[in-house]
């Protein structure tokens, strides 16, 4: 039998866990960065309608 | 449940080897660190300082929430630039000593990601910029990530020497958006703090390639010391030295500057001038090859990051002084 090319061995249970915590830390990060992005929005929102700069 | 062992993820799993691109896509190898250092955090460091001194020193106000919505795209932007700069280099940072462990060379984060990471960052930080202060600010970070990007990375970095001196110019950039954030124009004030960052980047970067040449002849950069040799770039150096420190005294003698200020570029000026004159005294061999370990440029790298960061602090403690 020929393996294909480029093909990976299985991963073992300990690179699983690995790649899942690093993955769970992406997502974490991604989720903060969103919620950051929430509030900065918000925030320049209302510092615009202060200052009247913002028409509707 | 016990911490499972430590595993060499990124590297070569074994059997034939898989690419790169190949690897990172199918193992989800990156980190939410590896993301963050595609944005080059050091590099960004000094662009953001020079960027909020810009919008200090700029005559008028801007709500701090405007001001820091400012100063984070000018952030993004420069960490956004840096990506799409590791994804066009990643050849040449896969030789290099220095640069190997970033994510791409090391097949933690495929090429693609990190360029369509770049783009994103890059359009979400002009918007922002436009929505938050003005569309001249916008445009003006717009026009630095061209620079970098196409001028910088793409056009000059391998074809010549001067590749630092021009592209330096898209690290100058920040102090004029900085400006440009709250006053919707530019002035001279600003246009002189692009000059001196311009004349600081030369004698800054050929330091640095002055210990780190053999990484930038394995690579074939073409950078000063590598093209023209050590002894010239000592010369060099020295040069766009004398040029800056006299140009660090124009705010001052113009009065855009007070007292603080012309005082520390004086100062700081004639230490980097003796850093420099050290670094073209350096005992050398007859290719000007440092038989020192290159200690005066290392020293001299050092000092020029200090320079600039108490240079633009010393505008700032003006501002507020005066």
């Amino acid at each position: 039998m020929v393996d294909a090319p480029d093909m990976l061995p299985p991963l073992s249970r300990a690179e699983s866990q690995a790649i899942g915590r690093r993955r769970r830390g992406r997502n974490w990060l991604m989720l903060a960065a969103l919620i950051a992005l929430v509030g900065l929005f918000f925030a320049i929102t209302m510092v615009k309608i202060s200052q009247g700069t913002l028409k509707f | 449940m016990s911490e499972p062992t430590q595993i060499g993820l990124g590297e070569n799993r074994g059997g034939s080897a898989p690419s790169l691109d190949l690897l990172a896509d199918q193992t989800d190898l990156s980190t939410a660190a590896d993301w963050f250092a595609l944005l080059k955090p050091r590099v960004m460091t000094l662009v953001v300082f020079t960027g909020w001194i810009g919008l200090v020193v700029a005559p008028g106000h801007l709500h701090p929430v405007l001001a820091f919505t400012a100063i984070l795209c000018i952030a993004v932007a420069a960490g956004a630039s840096g990506a799409i700069n590791m994804w066009y280099d990643r050849d040449i940072d896969a030789v290099m000593q220095r640069t190997q462990k970033r994510p791409i060379p090391a097949g933690r984060i495929a090429p693609g990601e990190a360029l369509g990471y770049g783009i994103t960052l890059a359009g979400f930080s002009v918007v922002v910029m436009a929505l938050a202060t003005n569309v001249v600010a916008a445009a003006v970070l717009a026009f630095s990530i061209g620079f970098y990007v196409f001028v910088y990375t793409m056009w000059l970095k391998r074809r010549t020497p001067q590749n630092i001196v021009i592209g330096g110019a898209a690290g100058a950039f920040p102090p004029v958006i900085g400006w440009a954030a709250v006053t919707g124009g530019f002035d001279v004030m600003p246009l002189l703090m692009f000059a001196i960052v311009f004349f600081w980047t030369p004698p800054h970067f050929w330091s640095l390639s002055l210990f780190a040449h053999a990484d930038y002849a394995r690579a074939g950069v073409p950078m000063l010391p590598v093209v023209a040799g050590a002894r010239h770039t000592r010369v060099q150096i020295m040069i766009y030295t004398l040029l800056l420190v006299p140009l660090t005294l124009v705010p001052w003698a113009m009065g855009f500057s007070g007292n603080v200020y012309g005082v520390a570029a004086l100062v700081l000026g004639l230490g980097f001038v003796v850093c420099a004159v050290r670094v073209l005294r350096d005992r050398q061999d007859r290719q000007g090859i440092s038989l020192t370990q290159d200690a005066p440029a290392r020293a001299a790298f050092k000092y020029s990051i200090l320079y600039l960061f108490v240079l633009f602090a010393a505008l700032a403690v003006d501002r507020f002084v005066g």
